[in-house]
């Protein structure tokens, strides 16, 4: 018997029992339909973790200046400034085609008008943008000609501009920090949240001549050149691992460290933040398709039930069939086609439930979702399996009847 | 007599239940030529079912030899002895057997899907069969809407279809009222004359007497083998008042 004429016998034999078919076809319906939303929302979780990473930039390493101790308290990473902008200017001097930009941080709180807002400075060399690969939205950035006038302007995120300004458009306005009168002549695009969580877009960017001079420096003039952090960006193609061990090599020798004194600074590579991330978001994914997968195999058990039941009643007809000449293949995949039908028909349906399903929490819930044709063919594939596997035994159970009693059976 | 179509030595079949052995058939030495018409007679228990499930392949004897048509048959493997079934016999059962929800002719056509044969020459053929045993206008009628004598010349049209050397019959008529009885033994006896080997199994003297031939079972074994001046199915049926 060739395939479609066992396809034909079978979707006879499952339109004469329509609601018990279309039940036992329930549990890989629900299956399917699971592992798919479970999969759109594992990505589009996934999909949002790349998507803070690509918004940090990639390929940076991030330097961080060292910690004070006193009294053998040590304070953290960055309470005692131990980089300097002269450290920033030497990366890409002696190391070929990466970048750097220090920067200078601090709080303060800015008033523009009646309107008044905390949040965090950046005092910031004009390669800090294009390190960090951040776009302006309006305005422009500051030059070297501002830098070394530590001229009054600034730019501002998305978050202060919303906050402090409302539906104003910062740029040409004047705002004052720490009491120090700044134009702002430009705005960023946002960026969203950081991987760990923090708004990226609640700062303020000034050159760091003019942060040091007039915002943050005054309380500290012994360091005149001290800086915070300095970002290192990296070429693409090029190999993370060395550029790391040549920045901190160099810091080392410009520090004076000797071998097996620890560093006073700390590097960071965020590729391995960002990679830890994301295999972190990528287990969560796969978790959730495999607890939906256990739904997938609770079905296909329903299907073994409901083929034993349909084998013990046609059990007159298999007779018949061996009869008339049935040889025990054709009996096998008479009823293998059956249970993959049900099976396919049911993954099928699941893929609409499932599709269905991910849009409405994407639309009422919000959540990010990616839906990938990847997915939906491993649904399918996995309901033909779960066909196979669960309709083999009913089936082999029904082409080893004995051919006598299965006539003889009431 | 003609040349034999199914010569046994020795048959016999034992079945195990625990520990005890059942003789079903207890040395079956038996001939039946093409073109006989022979009844199997016995009480319940006597073997004859078996003795039919043997000769039909259906069941393999536990002892002897069984040649159909020449071949040895005794020994083949389960989907080689599903082969000869279906190209060499035709059975009817009491019960008809027809499959549900699906229509007379396709009902024909079902030992054809198993021979191999093009869903086209299918059709044709069980069109053909359909019409011999005089349904031609309720081919597409599903079992349920037919009469049980009707049911029963769809499954004799089934048994046909393959062009087999034997029609086996296990009590063909038990589910029939006597008037549709002999309508079926006509079918049959006009079929033998036009040169088909029938065996039927019975326990109703009076079928039996459509027979040439009786073969009466007991305890496994043949007590008896008689020619038989039959009956003609055809003129009794004409001759029966029909029913109100």
């Amino acid at each position: 018997m060739n395939l479609l004429a066992l396809l034909r016998v079978a979707l006879r034999a499952l339109a004469v029992n329509k609601l018990r078919s279309l039940l036992t076809m329930l549990g890989i319906i629900i299956g399917v339909g699971a592992v798919i939303v479970m999969i759109a929302v594992g990505s589009g979780a996934q999909a949002r973790v790349e998507e803070q990473i690509r918004s940090l930039g990639s390929n940076l390493l991030l330097i961080l200046s060292g910690a004070t101790t006193s009294g053998g308290v040590r304070m953290g990473f960055g309470s005692n400034l131990t980089l300097t902008e002269d450290d920033a200017a030497a990366i890409p001097r002696e190391i070929p085609e990466v970048m750097a930009a220090p920067a200078l941080r601090g709080s303060a709180q800015i008033v523009w008008g009646n309107q008044n807002w905390s949040t965090i400075i950046f005092g910031v060399t004009p390669e800090y943008l294009e390190v960090r690969q951040w776009e302006i939205a309006a305005g422009r950035s500051f030059d070297a000609t501002d830098m070394a006038g530590a001229a009054k302007v600034c730019l501002v995120g998305q978050t202060v501009a919303r906050q402090l300004f409302g539906g104003v458009d910062p740029v040409g306005q004047s705002i004052r920090v720490r009491r120090v009168p700044f134009t702002v002549i430009g705005v960023l695009v946002g960026k969203g949240q950081s991987m760990m969580g923090s708004d990226q877009d609640d700062l303020v960017i000034m050159p760091i001549s003019t942060a040091r001079k007039r915002v943050l420096g005054a309380a500290n003039l012994a360091k005149q050149r001290s800086v915070g952090t300095i970002w290192v960006k990296v070429p693409e193609g090029n190999d993370m691992k060395a550029a790391e061990e040549q920045v901190r090599g160099l810091l080392r020798q410009r520090h004076r460290l000797q071998p097996g004194q620890d560093d006073d600074f700390s590097l960071r590579n965020l590729e391995e933040v960002a990679a830890a991330q994301e295999a972190s978001s990528r287990v969560l994914a796969l978790l959730l398709a495999a607890v939906a997968s256990v739904s997938l195999v609770v079905g296909g058990i329903g299907i073994m039930n409901i083929m034993l039941v349909s084998v013990t009643e046609r059990t007159r007809e298999i007779g018949l069939r061996r009869a008339v000449g049935a040889r025990t293949r054709d009996i096998l995949g008479q009823f293998l086609v059956e249970a993959v039908t049900l099976s396919l028909i049911g993954g099928l349906a699941g893929i609409l439930l499932g599709v269905g399903a991910a849009y409405a929490i994407a639309q009422f819930a919000g959540w990010r979702i990616v839906l990938s044709p990847d997915a939906v063919i491993l649904a399918v594939a996995f309901a033909f399996a779960i066909g196979v596997f669960f309709g083999f035994y009913p089936a082999r159970k029904a082409a080893y009847l004995n051919p006598v009693e299965a006539l003889r059976f009431e | 007599m003609a040349a034999a179509l199914i010569r046994t030595r020795d048959l016999a079949r034992t079945y195990q239940f625990g520990d005890t052995e059942v003789r079903a058939l207890d040395g079956v030495t038996i001939e039946v030529g093409t073109g006989e018409f022979v009844a199997v007679m016995g009480p319940s228990g006597s073997g004859k079912s078996t003795f039919m499930n043997v000769l039909g392949c259906l069941d393999r004897p536990s002892r002897g030899e069984y040649f159909l048509d020449g071949h040895a048959v005794a020994a083949l493997a389960d989907d080689a002895l599903a082969a000869f079934r279906n190209r060499y016999i035709g059975f009817v059962f009491q019960n008809f057997n027809l499959l549900p929800r699906t229509s007379a002719l396709e009902n024909v056509e079902l030992p054809l899907i198993y021979a191999g044969i093009a869903a086209r020459e299918r059709r044709l053929r069980a069109a053909e069969m359909i019409a011999k045993v005089g349904l031609a206008a309720r081919a597409h009628h599903q079992p349920a809407q037919l009469s049980g004598g009707q049911q029963q010349r769809v499954a004799i049209a089934r048994a046909l279809v393959t062009r087999p050397r034997l029609i086996l019959a296990d009590e063909p008529t038990g589910a029939l009222d006597s008037r549709t009885s002999l309508e079926i033994m006509a079918l049959l006896q006009e079929l033998n004359h036009a040169g088909m080997t029938v065996v039927i199994v019975t326990h109703e003297t009076d079928i039996a007497r459509f027979a040439r031939r009786v073969l009466r079972f007991r305890d496994g074994r043949i007590v008896a083998d008689e020619a038989n001046d039959p009956l003609d199915a055809a003129r009794m049926f004409a001759e029966e008042p029909a029913h109100a």
